[in-house]
């Protein structure tokens, strides 16, 4: 191989893998954003506004994932910040214990019921 | 005696779902902002607005003075409204006023200074709007009143009047 098509097939691999890093941190940075509201609007997530503090949580997301920030830490740092108001996805706490335990007593009882039901047509 | 006993919880249930929903009605959900008295502020980083030297927050707070974080810009109408204030503020010679321009031209900026006086100590550039975020900041003009040691005392969404002139003089006495 000459030197030049040594050269020109680095150039297209480091741009491959710069381009795949960037997409692959755009792509946390939507999937955060999706699941953080925009507290001066109405019902729209961070990813979906363009308002100035929407675009600015979008970028300090970006540059604490580019400083190594887990998910989980970006999370904590902006409830630090907003409380646990800004998160979509509420954590499991005292304050969330009927929300995210109703539905399992709902699913559990109401599967107990069909279960009685089909029985009792069977027999 | 199955089915009845099958009705009853059932009627508990629906009678709980009831009251859990109509309390909510009455509750308002409207965001209230997180305020965060007595916890520290996050450290932040910017450049100097006069000299583009890099800044590290915990440069700034150093005496034992009270501490008076204003996030402006030259756009922001309400910021023009409070400027009064600011400059009245500043002859309390036991505050420091730290400013923080958020998604500025720096020429505007400048000129605003320039014109409407300056009573910031130190004014960092928020370009991208990063720090007022690291700050908590929904909105400007927004001031967050610290001591020494970066506790926040006193959050005030908006422009400052007077009675925000008295409250932040009265942490000095």
């Amino acid at each position: 191989m000459s030197k030049s098509k040594f050269i020109l097939l680095i150039i297209f691999y480091f741009f491959i893998f710069s381009s795949s890093s960037q997409s692959s941190s755009d792509d946390l940075v939507n999937k955060i954003s999706k699941n953080i509201r925009c507290l001066i609007c109405q019902g729209q997530s961070v990813y979906d506004s363009n308002s100035e503090f929407a675009e600015s949580i979008k970028l300090l997301i970006k540059k604490k994932i580019d400083e190594g920030v887990s998910e989980n830490d970006i999370y904590e740092y902006l409830k630090i910040q907003y409380g646990d108001w800004i998160v979509y996805e509420p954590e499991f706490n005292k304050n969330t214990f009927f929300l995210w335990t109703i539905p399992i007593f709902v699913f559990v009882i109401g599967g107990w019921v069909i279960f009685r039901k089909i029985k009792f047509f069977k027999l | 005696m199955k089915k009845n006993t099958l009705f009853l919880i059932l009627l508990i249930f629906t009678i709980f779902c009831f009251i859990v929903l109509f309390k909510g009605l009455s509750k308002d959900n409207s965001y209230k902002p997180n305020i965060n008295f007595g916890k520290k502020l996050s450290s932040f980083e910017g450049k100097n607005f006069f000299n583009d030297q890099l800044v590290n927050s915990n440069e700034l707070f150093n005496e034992n003075k009270i501490y008076v974080l204003n996030i402006w810009a030259s756009w922001c109408a309400p910021c023009r409204a409070e400027h009064s204030i600011l400059m009245e503020l500043k002859k309390n010679k036991l505050i420091e006023i730290i400013g923080i321009n958020y998604k500025d031209n720096l020429k505007n900026a400048k000129k605003f200074v320039d014109e409407y006086g300056n009573p910031y100590s130190e004014i960092l550039i928020d370009e991208d709007g990063t720090i007022a975020i690291s700050l908590g900041a929904y909105g400007i003009p927004e001031t967050i009143v610290v001591d020494r040691n970066q506790i926040i005392l006193k959050k005030f969404f908006g422009a400052i009047n007077n009675k925000s002139l008295k409250e932040i003089n009265s942490l000095t006495k």
